[in-house]
């Protein structure tokens, strides 16, 4: 039998589906980060040329990942909810931009902790370093812009525009900021130029960035719940659910 | 159609003269902090010019995008305008190109002047020049898309900076860029193209992205 699928578009069954997905999404997550820690710190070697200082790339590269991954989910359901009017598909953006954002940072602040023990620096004005920059603001433009306006369908359609030109805009940054780059100073930093990876750090990074990916989907899958909760709670179905978490 | 809303909106601006003025003078004040920041090195000013003049002119055409739809919005003009049955995106063109004559032209014609207090040689300054009136239009068009979105919020003006000053990038680095690689004796033809490349995508997508703004903000 086909599944209805439109039947988990309403809010009300997804908050119900999510509320049971978002275990298993934790504890897989959970236990994905213990391996993963585990082969980083005692299995991965130690790299002959940048030491013990290289095992940030266990953090550095997944969130790198995660970033602009979850930059193009979050514009792909925007673009979703606005085409199609669904209001969960607008809610499930809303609830990718702070993970987002978050991994952004997290990519931007583990690279200058990388950054400092290998290129003696903290910053450089690299290509990536500037664009996963630019990539930031373009997260804190959505979530300012939806937090600025009150109506949450006006919201919803309009970060759904600003993430959308924002994913038009990526390429074009990408590639101006590695141009710029390389008219101004040839790559004498560069991140792909690194050494044979050994099996062990290959999966070790692997491991670790399914547990990001899993550590979102619980992030956002809670965070939608709340979102839904907020939006719908005039509705029936969030005050039934009120009175029986007061009874119980 | 075109061509009246630009009538109306250049019409517009010349009784309120002052609006435009400020802009320039903005324009032309930022450019001057700069030398006082840095100390009058001639040296090491000619090498900032270009990468001063665009950051200016970038900040100034941001400031200018408030006035964009704000005044046709309180007084009810955009709400007759999403109503009339010629086409949204059209008008929408029209008022980006007001607004570009407004605020871009007056900024590309005091280039030159700036660009001397700099201390830029000849070639340097027509290339800062072109570039500037390749890429304010660029700048208008894709500020429009972030005032049709920001249209009568609270705090419009600052988030507006938010939103449009990431997507200006791209233009910041070949405006800019074609003036260093002129003066670093490379060709700044490629820098050109890309910025006429930026302007004509810009034309296609900004004027339709922006009345789709505008029909959601007016919703």
């Amino acid at each position: 039998m086909a599944i209805n699928w439109f039947k988990y578009a309403s809010p009300a069954t997804f908050y119900f589906l999510a509320g049971r997905m978002i275990p298993f999404f934790t504890v897989v997550a959970v236990l994905l980060l213990l391996v993963g820690l585990y082969i980083s710190f005692f299995v991965a070697p130690t790299d002959f040329q940048q030491s013990e200082a290289y095992r940030i790339i266990f953090i550095h590269v997944p969130a790198a990942w995660m970033s602009m991954f979850l930059y193009l989910i979050m514009a792909f359901w925007a673009g979703i909810g606005l085409a199609f009017n669904t209001r969960l598909s607008s809610m499930v953006a809303s609830a990718i931009a702070p993970t987002g954002a978050m991994f952004t940072f997290l990519a931007l602040w583990t690279g200058a902790w990388w950054g400092k023990p290998m290129w003696g620096a903290w910053w450089v004005w690299d290509a990536r370093l500037t664009s996963e920059l630019i990539l930031l603001f373009l997260y804190i433009g959505f979530m300012s812009l939806q937090a600025a306006i009150d109506d949450p369908r006006r919201a919803d359609k309009a970060g759904a525009i600003i993430a959308l030109v924002g994913v038009v805009n990526i390429p074009i940054i990408y590639f101006s900021v590695q141009w710029w780059n390389t008219l101004h100073q040839g790559a004498s930093v560069s991140l792909v130029q690194s050494p044979k990876m050994a099996t062990a750090m290959l999966t070790g990074m692997l491991i670790m960035a399914l547990a990001a990916w899993m550590y979102s989907i619980a992030m956002i899958l809670i965070r939608t719940r709340s979102i839904i909760l907020e939006r719908e709670s005039r509705t029936a179905w969030v005050s039934e659910l009120k009175e029986g978490v007061t009874r119980s | 159609m075109i061509l009246w809303i630009i009538k109306r909106d250049l019409l517009l601006a010349m009784r309120r003269r002052a609006d435009v003025l400020t802009t320039l003078f903005f324009f032309i004040i930022v450019v001057s902090l700069f030398p006082l920041g840095v100390g009058p090195e001639m040296n090491t000013l000619r090498i900032m010019a270009p990468g001063i003049v665009w950051v200016a002119a970038l900040l100034a055409s941001m400031l200018a995008l408030g006035r964009m739809f704000s005044g046709d919005y309180t007084d009810g003009t955009l709400e007759q305008m999403l109503l009339s049955p010629v086409s949204l995106s059209a008008l929408v063109m029209g008022k980006a190109i007001a607004h570009w004559l407004i605020t871009g032209v007056p900024l590309v014609l005091i280039a030159p002047v700036l660009g001397i207090q700099y201390d830029l040689p000849a070639e340097s300054l027509m290339v800062l020049t072109l570039s500037l009136l390749m890429g304010t239009p660029v700048l208008s068009l894709i500020g429009a898309i972030g005032a049709a979105l920001t249209l009568g919020l609270r705090g419009g003006g600052v988030l507006v900076s938010l939103l449009v000053l990431p997507l200006y990038v791209p233009v910041l680095i070949f405006g800019a860029g074609a003036v260093e690689a002129s003066a670093a004796g490379l060709g700044f033809e490629a820098h050109f193209s890309l910025l006429g490349a930026f302007l004509l995508v810009s034309v296609v997508c900004s004027p339709w992205a922006t009345a789709a703004s505008l029909r959601i903000s007016m919703g």
